[in-house]
């Protein structure tokens, strides 16, 4: 079903994964391979399962079966501490920043630097600095300004900052630029990008197509819980990505026919 | 003005010294962040006025007597400031001070045992009290405006039968009685000043030389000296005031210095504001007032927090108590009654912590606490009835909550 797209192994590798709820079959022997310094986008139509393959991923659910391998070991994630402490960061589509904090506030919370029982200010600022300076940001005037008082942007910039200061290996970001403006949608772009050519494994959940042409290495499709296709996204137009979210299969890549009938 | 020009590296902040730093403070009033500059503002208003219409209002005497009426809700406010701002209310904040006043009474008067045990018997009742009304809140998830709402009711019933029915119970212990009326001597006063005004030099002063060592940006040391000027002046003033003779007859009984409650009140401030702006746990307050779900998945255990601060809030009410005691030297069914609650929370207010959560600093209940102060203090003066006084008590805790709706508004449209 899916094909290599990369020499390299990948950093996390899914195999046959399942899991219902309930009675609903959501997802169906999904494969999934990400690779280090690629950005893998997965796409889907509402209800394909892509937030479910999310979620399993951050170990907020268990798979039912199948094996999740990372760094090319078989792991168990169960609860989303073991995730983070694999090196998973998720940054979701509501932002869960507070906004009455500054920056550097928001970049550590729940995970502040302390000398004894104080907290090191100084050292914080200066890593979220950075952290920040590595990404190429330079929309910010400064580190302390308040949350509330950043641009959309600017503030989805934040949180994939914060998912990338603590030595993450793997980033998920849950349509980072659905509600952003062109110019806006443009940076996080840039910085998602980035992010890759640093070596960080990105996977992109996107609605947009020109989001996922422009800026991923590789186009992971779901069809009503089944991956209907991974493959290198310069193989693949901005039709074939459309049909193979609508229908499952374009041409010869896809589901076969048959399959689709018993999942229809 | 000055400008500074001694490290290039950081364009930002430093950048207008002195000037730049009035040019930010007025952009952030302007985006809604009022800081405390209403209560001071009305704190000037409301001496000018009462000033001018009563003669005993600035006398030297009633000077220290404002400060000793503010301390109980000064503190019960400082208590609310952790509840408020998660964003929850204490509406019993009042009665659990009266109620700890009470058990202090029994423990001192009625059962004869030494004030530090009546005391620490106190503050555990405060502390038992927000545990009870954190766990009610964090955990079971009733509104906290309901839980207080029948704390006010059932701790005035508790309050009523420790006392019992129309009783009072006398404090005569010298040194609960010292707490909120003694004052210190002028020398220990000054020496008071000078470690006031010193130790924030010294802090302020150790910030910068830290930012600047790590090549952060600084505030400009022209505002930072400006900040310690200001400061100095008010203090040094008010020392000067209070220390002179204040007594109708100086022969009978001397009455000068600066009142004991004002150091005890200083150690809380720094003490609490280290605590809310030094420390993870502080940051953590901040972040469940300011939201919640984000605290909760960054780690934070949210219900934690909230019965911390309901504990917090409780235990600081339980000093109010022991001051409101001091000062009345006795507690009675009404101890921490009628405007006890209300005051407090307008003191909060009115210094500028906000009602909807996430914003607030110890100092505000300070400040506020004096406006609060110098009104209740102030309109008995100029005028008797009691109808004004409620009148006027409520329209002011009313002005306060606007100016804090409109700034929130202000600081939506503006994005701060």
């Amino acid at each position: 079903m899916s094909t290599s797209t990369s020499s390299t192994t990948p950093l996390l590798s899914l195999r046959g994964i399942n899991k219902s709820f309930g009675a609903v079959h959501v997802l169906k022997g999904v494969d999934l391979d990400v690779w280090p310094g690629k950005v893998t986008a997965l796409v889907g139509d509402n209800g394909a399962g892509k937030s479910t393959l999310i979620k399993g991923i951050a170990g907020i659910y268990s798979f039912d079966s199948g094996s999740y391998t990372f760094e090319g070991q078989q792991v168990e994630v169960t609860n989303p501490k073991q995730a983070n402490a694999l090196g998973i960061e998720v940054v979701y589509q509501d932002l869960a920043l507070c906004d009455n904090l500054d920056v550097v506030q928001n970049l550590y919370l729940g995970r502040e630097a302390t000398s004894g029982v104080i907290l090191d200010e100084t050292l914080m600022e200066r890593k979220a600095t950075e952290t920040l300076k590595g990404l190429s940001v330079r929309t910010l005037k400064s580190v302390r300004m308040k949350v509330s008082s950043l641009s959309g942007g600017q503030r989805q910039t934040v949180a994939i900052a914060r998912a990338v200061l603590w030595n993450s290996k793997l980033v998920i970001l849950d349509e980072p630029t659905a509600a952003l403006g062109v110019a806006q949608t443009e940076q996080v772009l840039q910085l998602v990008r980035r992010l890759a050519d640093a070596g960080l494994a990105v996977i992109l959940i996107s609605h947009n197509m020109n989001d996922v042409i422009r800026v991923a290495d590789n186009v992971a499709a779901l069809y009503l819980g089944q991956m209907a296709a991974q493959v290198p996204s310069e193989s693949l137009s901005h039709g074939q990505i459309v049909e193979l979210i609508t229908a499952g299969r374009s041409g010869d890549l896809g589901l076969k026919a048959p399959d689709k009938e018993v999942v229809a | 003005m000055t400008t500074t020009t001694a490290t290039p590296a950081s364009e930002t902040l430093e950048a207008g010294g002195l000037g730049g730093a009035v040019r930010d403070y007025v952009d952030r009033l302007r985006g809604g962040d009022t800081g405390s500059l209403p209560a001071v503002l009305g704190f000037l208003v409301l001496v000018i006025l009462f000033s001018a219409t009563s003669d005993v209002f600035s006398s030297k005497l009633n000077w220290a007597n404002l400060l000793n009426q503010s301390a109980a809700y000064i503190f019960i406010a400082m208590g609310l400031v952790f509840v408020l701002l998660l964003g929850e209310i204490d509406l019993g904040a009042g009665y659990t001070a009266g109620t700890s006043a009470a058990i202090m009474g029994v423990v001192m008067t009625q059962k004869g045992y030494a004030w530090p045990i009546a005391v620490v018997a106190c503050l555990v009742t405060g502390a038992v009290i927000g545990f009870t009304i954190g766990l009610l809140v964090a955990r079971l998830g009733i509104p906290s405006f309901v839980v207080t709402l029948a704390y006010f009711l059932g701790l005035q019933g508790v309050l009523l039968l420790v006392i019992g029915e129309g009783g009072t119970i006398p404090i005569r212990d010298e040194t609960i009685l010292a707490v909120n009326n003694n004052n210190l001597t002028p020398l220990l006063g000054w020496a008071l000043f000078v470690v006031v005004v010193g130790g924030y030099a010294a802090i302020t002063f150790g910030n910068l030389a830290r930012r600047r060592s790590a090549g952060l940006p600084t505030t400009a040391p022209a505002v930072v000296l400006a900040k310690i000027g200001t400061l100095g002046v008010l203090l040094g003033g008010a020392t000067l005031l209070l220390n002179q003779e204040r007594s109708v007859n100086p022969a009978l009984n001397s009455l000068k210095g600066v009142p004991i409650i004002v150091p005890i009140t200083i150690v809380f401030v720094v003490g609490l504001t280290f605590l809310l702006t030094r420390t993870s746990f502080g940051r953590h307050v901040y972040a469940v007032g300011g939201n919640a779900e984000a605290a909760r998945r960054a780690g934070i255990n949210v219900a934690n927090i909230k019965i911390t601060c309901f504990v917090i809030g409780s235990t600081l009410a339980a000093i109010g108590g022991i001051l409101i005691a001091s000062r009345d030297n006795s507690v009675s069914p009404t101890s921490g009654g009628s405007q006890t609650l209300l005051l407090s929370v307008a003191a909060a207010v009115i210094g500028g912590t906000s009602l909807f959560g996430g914003k607030g600093r110890v100092i505000d209940a300070v400040v506020g606490g004096l406006v609060i102060g110098v009104i209740y203090n102030g309109l008995p003066l100029i005028t008797s009835k009691a109808g004004i006084q409620f009148v006027v008590t409520a329209g002011v805790l009313l002005l306060a909550a606007s100016v804090d709706a409109i700034a929130r508004r202000r600081a939506a449209a503006s994005g701060r």
